[in-house]
């Protein structure tokens, strides 16, 4: 109905919301923050098996101005978080954060004088992942769910 | 023309004073050449940070380096950004609890690690372990350093520019993942040996997957040969670069296939055989050229190497316990804790209490690791907990030589020597 | 005191009580090693001499320990190696809680540069001659050291900072 009828064969109408979100989800391109353990799961994760290309994830930038989803893979200690808030504030909106890792979330078993109990102390963070480390399943599984927090944004009609 | 008051010119956003005395640091590094043209680009001097988030770096380091056009002049480099002070944390846990954190600090290869705190601490605590868990052990260990070295051959040669390379060593990588997912129950931190022994026995459908590694993995390996050995491009970016000489590797205290590399075969293996490394057969490579080419041949080798004490231990393995029997000194099986009183409480003992060696025993104990010999260095206080528990760390010291071999280097090999080293970030910052 | 030794260290021991007799303190084996406790005053002399005249050409490591004890608190030990006939020792020092300063041995093995750095920044124990003393690992603008038993493991709150949250203008 509408104007689909007025326009005939070959046209769809969309929102332009939709259509930049549905664009976004499918190219979030990651930041990999690998810092420790967890980075050598991520590596996996973009390896041959688990194969991150199908989430149109595969390109790992490692220029912040290039990226889109931040994987904070490993535990983040006072001296390294300096430099993680420079990258993440060089980062261009929108842009999303994925804490990888009981390190990363919470400190995890670093329980101690040289770690940071958890990146959401500096970072806002929109998934985390438990698992020490996790398994690279569980890190689709975060990007899926960014996916799905992209698809309902509103960029474009509210003005937030 | 030296190039001063590098602290001015810079606009540190934080930690000021760390970085302050950095530049000064490296200001005050000799060096030799002082007269520059500085209308010249490639003669003009600069200073480049680079890491600690670089894709190249493997892991957080931060690499401070004077260039004099494409030269590398002098070099600082800036560890600690992984530091979390895994030997404070050692000292308020047991011995047993503090295992899975040797996991976390080489985590190409956990289980050298894991092995590497048992037998310090069976060294310690004076125990003995079965034969088929030291046989398992080695077994595993071996899976480790093929790992490892795996991870070290992908991502250096992609830093040379081959990005293939890495998606078939991770195929291979994934395959071991396959094996310590069924030995141990997790893919990457396998915390598999225990103080005694180890947690389980070797399953048949994991006997299989090793046996059949071991036997599809060495035609992998000459693949790899064929395509690099002779490859110009591969020869021309390592041969002659970051060449470390036999009397400065010794000075400044290189190990692993840093050292062999370099011409001196110093495997711990073999002048301190533990477990069961006595009695099997098994070359140490050495190479004389100390170059990074050098690395790339030792490191092949071993990996060959490795197959062959996995073969030899598959033969000798024999049947019997994986841990040892006395309740005082390691965990008691899952079916006496499920089954009988007395297990259960001694499980409850050791994990409460654990293991308390004689008071004032110290104790050093070096494993050669995948990144060259790791030991720990125990001091005991009678309690379950150490008194201080120190790690010898190969990738610091590596990083120490890594601090040296770039004077003069092209900034453009910078990132194949950092790959040749093959420093672990979480080992040196522990 | 009896020890079992083998030739080399047994030549060790000899030689270090002829010639440095007044500052050789203690010789005693644990699990399977040497130790010699010695002076600190002496430490650069006697590692040069076991460099030189018996071959510990690599220095393994360099660690400190906390005895936490009223007298000699601090322990700085070597660990040494004799490539040729594979033999280990550690080299024991031990100075006292106010101002813990011995000589630098970073001109007999430059290996120490960095383990030396890693006993300063830990335990606060200054090497004097040292050509680049600074921390390791903790960053320079910090004030305590972690690894003295009186440092809490969880770290004295609010002694490092934590990154600004809000973005600078620029």
């Amino acid at each position: 109905m509408g104007i689909e009828s007025a326009l005939g064969e070959g046209f769809l109408t969309t929102k332009v919301d939709a259509l930049s979100n549905w664009a976004r989800a499918n190219a979030a391109w990651p930041m990999p923050m690998g810092l420790a353990c967890c980075a050598i799961e991520m590596m996996a994760f973009a390896g041959p098996r688990y194969d991150a290309s199908r989430f149109g994830s595969e390109v790992m930038r490692f220029s912040p101005r290039q990226s889109d989803v931040m994987i904070v893979a490993g535990w983040a200690t006072y001296k390294m978080s300096h430099a993680i808030r420079r990258i993440w504030d060089q980062m261009p909106d929108p842009k999303w954060c994925i804490a990888m890792g009981a390190c990363a979330s919470t400190g995890g078993m670093h329980r101690c004088y040289g770690v940071v109990q958890g990146v959401d102390n500096f970072l806002p963070v929109d998934a985390y992942i438990s698992g020490c480390p996790p398994r690279p399943d569980a890190v689709i599984h975060a990007l899926m769910k960014i996916q799905d927090k992209i698809k309902t944004e509103h960029s474009v009609l509210l003005d937030t | 023309m030296k190039m001063t008051d590098i602290g001015s010119k810079v606009d540190p956003k934080f930690f000021k004073e760390h970085q302050q005395k950095l530049y000064k640091s490296l200001e005050d590094k000799h060096t030799t050449i002082e007269d520059i043209d500085s209308e010249d680009p490639l003669n003009s001097k600069m200073i480049l940070n680079m890491g600690p988030q670089h894709p190249a770096s493997h892991g957080v380091i931060r690499l401070v380096l004077q260039l004099r056009g494409e030269t590398i002049e002098k070099t600082k480099i800036d560890i600690g950004y992984l530091h979390r002070g895994v030997e404070k944390i050692a000292e308020n846990k047991t011995y047993q609890e503090f295992m899975p954190y040797t996991d976390r600090m080489d985590y190409l290869s956990p289980y050298g690690n894991n092995v590497a705190l048992c037998l310090a601490v069976e060294k310690l605590a004076d125990i003995e372990v079965p034969d088929r868990a030291q046989y398992i052990r080695m077994i595993c260990s071996e899976l480790a350093r093929i790992s490892s070295h795996l991870l070290w051959l992908g991502t250096m040669v992609m830093d040379a520019g081959a990005i293939s390379f890495f998606i078939w060593t991770f195929r291979e990588r994934e395959k071991i993942y396959d094996i310590f997912d069924e030995v141990a129950g997790y893919r990457l931190t396998v915390s598999h040996s225990r103080i005694g022994g180890v947690a389980n026995d070797l399953t048949d459908d994991a006997v299989a997957r090793i046996k059949e590694f071991i036997t599809t993995f060495p035609q992998e390996l000459k693949d790899w040969h064929g395509l690099l050995d002779k490859n110009r491009i591969f020869i021309d970016r390592n041969k002659d670069v970051g060449i470390l000489p036999t009397e400065k590797a010794l000075d400044l205290g290189a190990t692993g296939p840093v050292l062999r590399a370099s011409g001196y075969g110093v495997d711990q293996r073999i002048i301190n055989p533990y477990s069961k490394y006595a009695e099997v057969e098994f070359e140490v490579p050495t190479r004389m050229e100390g170059d990074n080419l050098a690395r790339y041949f030792v490191r092949m080798e071993e990996m060959s190497e490795s197959i062959r004490i996995i073969h030899q231990c598959f033969d000798k393995m024999p049947k019997g316990p994986i841990r040892t029997n006395n309740a005082k000194q390691a965990y008691p099986s899952k079916d006496e804790v499920y089954y009988s009183m007395e297990g259960m409480i001694h499980d409850f003992m050791m994990t409460d209490t654990g293991i308390c060696p004689p008071a004032g025993k110290e104790v050093y104990h070096a494993i050669e690791s995948a990144k060259g010999e790791l030991g720990y260095f125990i001091q005991s206080d009678g309690t379950g907990h150490p008194w201080r528990l120190k790690v010898n760390a190969p990738s610091f010291r590596n990083l120490q030589v890594l601090e040296h071999i770039l004077d003069g280097e092209m900034v453009a090999d910078t990132v194949v020597i950092i790959g040749g080293i093959d420093p672990v970030m979480g080992e040196a910052d522990k | 005191m009896s020890l079992d030794l083998n030739a080399t260290l047994q030549k060790v021991v000899d030689g270090l009580s002829d010639n440095f007799s007044e500052d050789l303190i203690e010789v005693y084996e644990s699990c399977g090693h040497t130790y010699f406790r010695i002076e600190s005053t002496a430490i650069v002399q006697i590692c040069e001499y076991l460099k030189k005249k018996h071959h510990f050409i690599l220095l393994c490591d360099v660690l400190g320990t906390d005895r936490y004890s009223s007298e000699e608190r601090f322990e700085v030990l070597y660990n040494l190696m004799n490539l040729r006939t594979q033999d280990r020792i550690f080299v024991k020092i031990r100075l006292n809680e106010e101002n813990p300063t011995v000589q630098s041995v970073s001109s007999v093995w430059t290996a120490a540069g960095w383990n030396e750095r890693e006993v300063y920044d830990m335990f606060g124990i200054w090497f004097e001659g040292h050509p680049d003393l600074r921390r390791v690992f903790m960053p320079e603008d910090y004030e305590y050291f972690p690894l003295r038993k009186e440092f809490p493991l969880l770290g004295i709150p609010g002694s490092i900072e934590l990154p600004n949250t809000t973005p600078e203008t620029e």
